[in-house]
């Protein structure tokens, strides 16, 4: 064998695992990502090195997550869960409290938040479960499901979180829904967590909906992140302003800018045929997602799959819609693009899973 | 197959043991598929929000966007020098630095106010002075601490910059009056612009112009010629960001300075006159009788105008707010006097005038002039000489100013013949001089006594007018006042041969880009009918006052021939008793007069001073209009005649 053989035996199985579409799909968005943080942080580039940081270990642990095989990713789910929920309870008894919210958990020297890894482990456990008993699933089942869902959403809820309590929830809605829960029982839901929502929300929370509604009303109080953001991807016209020319972002009209609301910064620089580029890598990811859901071999494959294809797309679509103006102002970055190390390492452990489930798929069903 | 409870809710399929793993998996498909087309749903609605934002109303959105970035910062012009007629500086503006503080930027203001202090001297007034600044402002207003610092300072501070985020150094007009005190009341000051001002400017529609200006005229010249003094605002384009700093320049539309503004007023002179009134109370008004420039307006004691500037401590204000002596009273221009036996000379005038009187008609005086009040009653008006003047004519009426020929006459001539005579002296009326807040003073007749008490406390008899009024009025005492300003005026007038012009302080205005000058022509108030045989009786009479009469003495040896009238003016009614000075309050004396013009035979000055509470006109008065004349017409500067005491006040008697 000769070294360029062994060099290519090498690669073949080091990127067994790999899926080349969904990892050509993330380079790219992490690229524009890249672009777009450094314009955000100018004239700083500390935060945009820590970023690349970030995406260089993210990587490595996404390859690791791509190399497991799903089964041994379902025996983990509870254990994950278990863990996750008992440190919301310890959140609770002894959790370090910030502007008011007790999220945190010292553990050493690290400040870590629980409720981040909840947004996984729901999912997980739930497929997990449906798995399980998938011969049988019945109504039982599904109640069960909900518990599970309820009782770390209540908690995170608690801190109070109202936020994160609700892609938990909703990331497990997602399961039920792919699990096939019937219409009737979705609408039930639906119509119940609309005035269970309202009546949990803060007041800011409820002052952002209004100020939603009419943003105009009282520009430089609740209204004001939107129509800062309006106005930066609306002056960006068709072809944008140009790299690290937004005014709006640059001279600090725009708030967050760097996380929640980057993508006013690009939308400014890029214009609408950058929206249009950006639409379709996240259109494609999300295609790619699905399609790796509708071939996976086990139910867990699929549900697991399905769901983190769905939460891609509501990470994504919140985010903009936010930012954009058509949905309320709510704390959700966009993915592969908003700065933080956390929410990076998440999105490449989900894009390891999908990997993993459909790489090791052929292996299970031969 | 029954089902019970919620199971009846459920599907079949739930219930059933057998599964069917081909159709799950078309089922979860098709679950899937659908929500695929839904986010592809969503994908198309942000598309069209996108293309909303981005292409419809793009337009809209850059116009926000730019109104974000730009700001126009308004630059305010510098306010026009004001100079007196051979261009002394009397106030001027220039720019110096000051500390100044945006007290939302400061997290710690105390802290930040000790550390300063450590770097920059801060006084206590400095501190209350920023304390009060910021009650009345909105905090994320720069505010002064510290003015005029100086170079070291400022050196000093900007080294340590760094250290204090919310302070900085900024360069700001201010104003100055070099000569502090002297002519004060005519240059008025500038102030902080107030409330009040700002609804001034909005009402008149100027508050534009304004934007970038601190200051603005509050009183005396600085008031009256704001409008030439202010110049235009300019404005500076500016990229901001969303805190309101500006980033960088972009266009410039540079503020158009104000007029310079050349006064009438000699300083020399004007500095003479405050020094000859020296500690009393009391104006001075010298006017060109050619032209009507004034030449000096002095009101004593006055004040100095750089207090006001950047806004006057309260110690200060309380000084000068409630001195008995008032010294932010223009008494020249808003003082009222009863004229006493200055008027003289014009009621001569108008009994010759009017034709009741020639120069030659004489009257024997005993002393005093019985005015009959009817029921065989009559009233007894007194001469100041007790044993009268004996035969007195026109021309020895005024010399020796003799109280019983003016009680005589004015028991003959009707009062409102008599006010409308003096009237075109501009006696009782603006005389429209260029400074606001002119006083009016009071020109009796029967209809001002009729207005005056029309109040519902006085009763018809309160409103009538008596004889006895009119003979009061003959010797300048009832209810005639008039201000120094009008007294000269008019005595200019009488100098110019009853040709007036308006009093005026403006000689020219200078442009203040262009250094072109304006000049401001004289302006003719009105050519008085009067014969010139009866201007030579009055003239003649008055030129003989400071030759033999009553102020002969203080115009002994003078290289010029003047002519002048003093006066007394009674501010306490003696009800009859002999006035004895040293026996009279201070408060309560007589206020003295001087009214004079020279050279006689060519008039370039008239003067009108009061001293209050001086006593005696010639002894008081007299003495200033001297000092000024022979300053003002041989260029030397005389010492004052020094007072006489009181014991040959004899000589003295009107």
């Amino acid at each position: 064998m000769s070294v360029r053989d062994k060099f290519f035996s090498f690669w073949a199985s080091f990127t067994r695992h790999i899926d080349g579409p969904l990892m050509a799909i993330v380079l790219l968005l992490s690229a524009v990502g890249a672009v777009v943080l450094f314009s955000a942080v100018a004239p700083d580039t500390e935060r945009f090195i820590q970023q690349m940081k970030s995406i260089g270990i993210a990587f490595v642990v996404m390859w690791i997550v791509a190399n497991i095989p799903p089964h041994r990713l379902s025996q983990i789910a509870l254990p994950l869960y278990v863990v996750g929920v008992l440190a919301l309870v310890a959140v609770a008894l002894f959790g370090i409290t910030v502007n008011g919210s007790q999220r945190w958990l010292a553990i050493g020297g690290f400040r870590f938040q629980p409720s981040e890894l909840l947004k996984l482990a729901v999912p997980l456990l739930l497929a997990w479960y449906f798995q399980k008993f998938e011969a049988r699933l019945n109504f039982g089942n599904f109640l069960m499901a909900l518990l599970l869902i309820a009782l770390p959403a209540w908690l995170i809820r608690r801190q109070p979180d109202l936020g994160t309590a609700l892609l938990v929830a909703v990331s497990g809605f997602y399961v039920l829904y792919l699990a096939r829960l019937p219409w009737k029982a979705m609408l039930l839901m639906a119509a119940t967590a609309v005035p269970l929502i309202w009546l949990f929300a803060h007041d800011y929370q409820k002052q952002r909906v209004l100020a939603f509604l009419d943003p105009g009303a009282d520009p430089l109080r609740s209204g004001y992140h939107t129509l800062q953001a309006s106005i930066a991807i609306g002056s960006g016209g068709v072809t944008g302003k140009g790299w690290l020319h937004g005014t709006q972002a640059h001279l600090d009209f725009l708030p967050e800018r760097h996380t929640d609301f980057i993508f006013a910064v690009y939308s400014e620089e890029f214009g609408l045929v950058g929206n249009l580029v950006l639409l379709a890598l996240y259109a494609a990811l999300i295609l790619r997602a699905l399609m790796i859901a509708n071939q996976a071999s086990s139910l867990f494959g699929r549900l697991l799959a399905g769901t983190i294809t769905l939460m891609l797309f509501t990470y994504t679509a919140v985010n903009m819609g936010m930012v954009s103006g058509i949905l309320p102002v709510v704390g959700v970055p966009l993915p592969f693009v908003s700065y933080g190390g956390t929410a990076m390492l998440s999105l490449f452990i989900c894009i390891g899973i999908l990997m993993s489930v459909q790489t090791h798929r052929k292996l299970v069903e031969t | 197959m029954r089902r019970h409870g919620f199971r009846r809710w459920l599907p079949r399929r739930y219930h059933n043991e057998i599964r069917d793993p081909a159709r799950e998996l078309f089922l979860f498909r098709k679950r899937l598929w659908l929500a695929g087309w839904l986010m592809l749903l969503m994908f198309g609605a942000l598309l069209c929000r996108f293309f909303y934002l981005q292409v419809i109303a793009h337009q809209q959105y850059q116009t926000q966007a730019e109104n974000n970035r730009i700001a126009v910062v308004p630059v305010g012009p510098s306010r026009g020098m004001i100079s007196d007629r051979h261009g002394a500086v009397l106030a001027q503006s220039f720019s110096a630095y000051t500390l100044e503080l945006t007290p939302s930027r400061i997290g710690n203001l105390d802290a930040t106010l000790t550390r300063l202090g450590e770097l920059v001297e801060i006084t206590p007034r400095d501190l209350r002075r920023f304390r009060r600044a910021m009650e009345e402002s909105r905090n994320f207003d720069s505010l002064p601490l510290r003015t005029k610092l100086s170079d070291e300072e400022v050196a000093r501070f900007a080294v340590h910059k760094y250290r204090f985020p919310g302070v900085d150094i900024r360069a700001r007009l201010y104003r100055q009056y070099p000569f502090g005190e002297t002519a004060s009341h005519v240059l008025g000051y500038i102030g902080r612009l107030n409330d009040r001002d700002i609804e001034r400017l909005t009402g008149s529609g100027n508050l534009l112009n304004y934007k970038g200006t601190d200051h603005i005229g509050k009183i005396g010249i600085e008031l009256s010629y704001e409008s030439a003094l202010h110049g235009i605002v300019g404005f500076d384009e500016v990229e901001v960001d969303a805190l309101g700093r500006a980033v960088r320049s972009l266009t410039r539309v540079p503020p158009i300075p104000g007029d310079h503004l050349q006064l009438t007023i000699d300083m020399g002179l004007q500095r003479l006159a405050e020094q000859a009134l020296g500690t009393a109370n009391g104006a001075v008004v010298a006017i060109d009788p050619n032209n009507g420039e004034i030449l000096a307006m002095a009101s004593m004691p006055g004040f100095d105008p750089n207090l006001f500037v950047e806004g006057i401590d309260v110690a200060s204000w309380d000084r000068l707010n409630t001195s008995p002596d008032k010294p932010l009273l223009n008494r020249s221009l808003r003082g009222a006097y009863p004229p006493g036996s200055t008027v003289k000379p014009f009621l001569a005038l108008a009994a010759l005038t009017s034709g009741r009187r020639t120069a030659e008609n004489a009257i024997n005086d005993a002393g005093y002039f019985d005015l009959s009040i009817g029921a065989g009653k009559v009233h007894r008006f007194r001469d100041q000489k007790n044993s009268g003047h004996g035969r007195v004519d026109m021309h020895k009426s005024i010399v020796e100013s003799c109280d019983t020929y003016y009680y005589i006459l004015a028991s003959e001539i009707d009062i409102d013949d008599t006010a409308r005579f003096l009237s075109q002296f501009d006696f009782g009326q603006k005389t429209g001089i260029d400074l606001e807040g002119e006083a009016v003073g009071v020109l009796a007749s029967r209809a001002w006594k009729r207005e005056r008490f029309s109040g519902p406390r006085y009763r018809e008899e309160h409103r009538r007018w008596y004889l006895g009024d009119s003979v009061s009025a003959g010797i300048g005492q009832g209810y005639n006042s008039f201000t120094p300003l009008q007294l000269a005026h008019a005595t200019a007038t009488l100098a110019n041969d009853g040709v007036s012009f308006r009093p005026h302080l403006v000689k020219r205005i200078i442009d203040g880009t262009t250094g072109q000058a304006k000049e401001l022509p004289p302006e003719e108030v009105r050519r008085l009918e009067l014969k010139p045989a009866h201007l030579t009786t009055i003239k003649k009479a008055m030129i003989d006052v400071n030759r033999e009469g009553t102020a002969a003495r203080i115009f002994k040896g003078a290289p010029y021939t003047s002519a002048g009238k003093t006066g007394t003016a009674q501010v306490f009614s003696l009800r009859g008793e002999k006035y004895i000075e040293s026996q009279i309050k201070s408060h309560l004396r007589d206020h003295a007069w001087f009214i004079v013009y020279a050279p006689a035979e060519k008039p370039t000055i008239a003067i009108a001073v009061l001293v209050e509470n001086g006593g005696f006109g010639a002894r008081a008065a007299a003495p200033v209009a001297r000092a000024l004349l022979d300053y003002y017409l041989t260029g030397k500067r005389v010492a004052p005649v020094p007072p006489v005491g009181a014991d040959d006040s004899g000589d003295w008697e009107e």
